[in-house]
């Protein structure tokens, strides 16, 4: 698929389009894809834990670089298909752009903007299959916008009603994760249990450059790799931590710490949303094929500030803004669909008028969200009764105006 | 019930004389500037004191308290550190090996349990397991507490934790002019000081004087580990610290214009070691406690003061010690957070439980 290759950029020094770079699994490492939705080689007998997994020897070697034909990835794509992917961008655009507002107006305590990391989040996103688990950090909306999670339950969490209010299992989708790195480990449990489970599917964890610093995100890489999981490491290098700059958290680009830890990892545009899918495809289908993780580092930016508590304007210039203003991932998938002749004027108006419908109704849902139920902030402290607990509520109960409950 | 252990090293700090660029003389301040204004006093007077954490250096902090001091003092003593926050205490720790005196910021309240082994099995104990050669004079900041409206894990009262921690010691400051004080005594301190500062307060100002020097030890009279009664009064003690002091002093205001009780109002300040002799001189004047924190109730600082209250004045009790607290939940949605809080309606409503004894 020509397109593709146009628009994927150069982005590592030496030159490579996109760059994996193996350890442990050099020889592992397939560099075609198997057929959409087709066929997975089934894990060997005693795949699964603990480590007797195809590639339980310490990786030997310098780091080797391998071609991978990523275009091949995304060569299935339909027109429809690739305008969707555009569809998927401007609509979690549109509901960040709303939540942004509603957080101005007093009808959310505080938004973490995603601005920017759409490309990367919806890229990995639709790269995710029904069997395939995903666990976010805080700003991974676009990714909950892919596994069909209500973005009026995403900003309930956001308008303090519920502490994460989508069923995981159901949606394939981990409750946000504030306590920064911690959900790596999960996902690398969540794995393990995966890979004993045979199951067809493979996990997905996200977390940022600041995250890459925690203890928690190394012990991750490391048993991800000792009991070669089937997990993807997906870090969405968005620059910034806050107010702190990445090159505060590692002298290394963050994809080469996974040769240390033995496994292979890729540095993909992530504001390049064919770029991040086929890469994405690529990872989740090495998982899959119980070849262990991979780490996924997705060069992107964080166009806005930190949450709206945050005042960027205190640590970064207005030309660094401007630079990354100019790869923006939505006008670069619309100059891409343009010289592809996809960007009808009848479409692209039908798709602003969608967008608007979609940010009327979601304002509309999110202002209506009542508060909830005061003694609900009782309820599921544990599985079992405990009577501390209980008698908590009684009294509190007894306290409340008959209107309250 | 000051600890009786003398610390060494704990020099009066010249923190009032001459300093440049600082305004003189008392002036109304809010709690974050307090805070800041005696890390910037620590850091001239010692030049071994080091402030490190996330977001501390060209921010400032994220509450804008360590604002300004990279300028004044450099990369090299403000140390924007990775985010770690093992690696923040743990680092701490190696640096006062060196003879440093680092102050760590911890973002919030509900991102210390990442440096919990620092902090409990590392930091607490190394005085004691070198039979005393080491000495840790770290400090650690923590915002703590609800009522701000914040998503998850930003409004804990994480205190029970530390205090039952042999080997730290655990301070809250309440207002602006002990936030001044208390930091910088915290920091002269040679023992690890867990220092939580009341985040929904950060915004009250007080008329603080920023030349005002520390006292000259922290187990004095006023010291850093000595509680204080900020409210006289005759019928009933109210126990607070931290956020719920103010919470407490609006209280006694209403009791006193609704009900004509008198409140005393006492402002624990030191969570470990406790000092409850005023607590205690109190009760036996006043015969009745409530102790109000926002922490759950299960093995909280309340729980403590009710049982060494009973221990030691049990005869002069009308009542029995009372408690208002955060319930024993998770902290709820932002949303429920009001019915979480301890307020004034359910001081006055524990005072009227005492007084029907
Ligand atoms: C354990 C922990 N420490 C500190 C914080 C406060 N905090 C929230 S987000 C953040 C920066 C995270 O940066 P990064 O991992 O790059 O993710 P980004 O916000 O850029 O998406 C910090 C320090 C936290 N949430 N959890
Ligand atoms: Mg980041």
């Amino acid at each position: 698929m020509r397109g593709v290759t146009e628009l994927m950029q150069l982005l590592t020094p030496d030159g490579h389009r996109i760059t994996v770079v193996s350890r442990a699994r050099t020889t592992e490492l397939d560099g075609s894809p198997t057929a959409p939705g087709g066929s997975r080689s089934e894990p060997p007998p005693g795949a699964g834990l603990p480590a007797a997994g195809p590639d339980s020897g310490p990786g030997g070697g310098e780091p080797t670089i391998v071609d991978i034909d990523l275009p091949a990835y995304v060569a299935d794509l339909t027109d429809d298909e690739l305008f969707g992917l555009y569809r998927d961008m401007v609509l979690v655009r549109r509901m960040d752009e709303e939540a942004t507002s509603l957080q101005r107006q007093g009808e959310l305590g505080l938004w973490a903007s995603l601005r920017g990391q759409e490309a990367a989040q919806v890229g990995s996103g639709r790269a995710l299959g029904p069997d395939d688990m995903a666990f976010p950090s805080y700003r991974e909306h676009g990714v909950a916008w892919c596994r069909g999670v209500d973005p009026a339950a995403v900003l309930a969490i956001f308008r303090g009603v519920n502490l994460g209010g989508w069923d995981p299992a159901g949606h394939g989708f981990a409750l946000y994760s504030i306590v920064v790195g911690a959900q790596t480990l999960h996902a690398t449990g969540y794995a393990m249990g995966m890979a004993q489970d045979r199951s067809p599917g493979a996990a997905i964890v996200y977390f940022g450059d600041g995250a890459s610093s925690e203890g928690d995100v190394n012990e991750a890489f490391g048993w991800a790799s000792v009991f070669a999981v089937p997990l993807v490491f997906f870090c969405q290098n968005n620059q910034w931590a806050i107010s702190e700059p990445a090159r505060r958290q590692s002298r290394t680009e963050i994809f080469h710490r996974a040769a240390g830890f033995g496994f292979p990892s890729v540095r993909v545009d992530g504001n390049d949303v064919l770029a991040c899918l086929a890469v994405t495809r690529w990872a989740l289908e090495t998982a899959r094929a119980g070849r262990g993780p991979v780490l996924v580092e997705a060069v992107t930016y964080r166009m806005g500030a930190h949450t709206t508590a945050d005042d960027p304007t205190r640590y970064r210039s207005s030309a660094e803004l401007e630079a990354w203003h100019r790869r923006d991932p939505l006008d670069r998938m619309r100059t891409h669909l343009a010289a592809r002749g996809l960007l009808a004027q009848e479409r692209d108006r039908r798709l602003a008028l969608e967008a608007d419908t979609f940010a009327h109704e979601l304002r509309a849902r999110c202002t209506a969200m009542p508060d909830p139920d005061p003694t609900s902030l009782f309820d599921h402290v544990q599985v079992t009764e405990n009577g501390l607990v209980a008698a908590q509520r009684s009294a509190f109960a007894a306290t409340l105006d008959p209107g309250e409950t | 019930m000051t600890s009786g252990a003398v610390i060494a090293g704990e020099q009066a700090a010249d923190v009032g004389g001459e300093r440049t660029g600082e305004p003189a003389g008392p002036m109304p301040i809010t709690l974050a500037k307090a805070l800041n204004l005696g890390l910037r006093s620590a850091m001239a007077a010692d030049p071994k004191v080091i402030v490190m954490g996330e977001d501390v250096g060209t921010l400032g902090g994220v509450f804008r308290v360590t604002d300004g001091l990279l300028k004044e003092f450099g990369e090299a003593r403000v140390i924007d550190t990775p985010l770690a926050e093992s690696a923040i205490v743990g680092t701490a720790i190696g640096l006062a090996m060196r003879g440093y005196r680092p102050v760590c910021e911890i973002q919030f309240d509900g991102f210390v349990y990442p440096a919990f082994d620092q902090i409990v099995s590392q930091l607490a104990k190394l005085h004691y397991r070198s039979a005393g050669r080491i000495r840790l004079p770290v400090t650690i900041r923590i915002p703590f507490g609800g009522g701000i409206g914040a998503v998850e894990h930003h409004s804990e009262s994480p205190e029970a934790y530390f205090c039952h921690t042999a080997g730290l010691k655990v301070v809250a400051c309440s207002n602006p002019a002990d936030a001044h004080q208390m930091i910088q005594q915290a920091i002269r301190s040679d023992d690890p000081v867990i220092f939580l500062e009341p985040k929904r307060r950060y915004w009250e100002k007080a008329v603080v004087d920023p030349g005002s020097p520390g006292e000259p030890s922290p187990n004095a009279t006023g010291g850093l580990h000595s509680s204080a009664v900020v409210r006289a009064g005759t019928d009933a003690t109210l126990v607070g610290y931290g956020p719920t002091v103010r919470t407490c002093l609006d209280a006694a205001e209403v009791s006193a214009a609704d009900d004509g009780r008198s409140l005393e109002v006492i402002d624990l300040r030191s969570l470990s070691p406790l000092d409850l002799e005023p607590v205690l001189a109190s009760v036996r004047r006043t015969g009745r406690l409530v102790v109000v924190h926002e922490a759950p109730s299960n093995v909280s600082v309340s729980a403590e003061v009710a049982a060494r209250v009973t221990e030691q004045a049990f005869y002069s009790l009308e009542a029995p010690v009372l408690r208002v607290t955060g319930f024993d939940t998770p902290y709820p949605p932002a949303r429920l957070e009001d019915h979480y809080l301890p307020d004034v309606d359910r001081i006055l409503d524990a005072v009227d439980r005492s007084f029907g004894y």
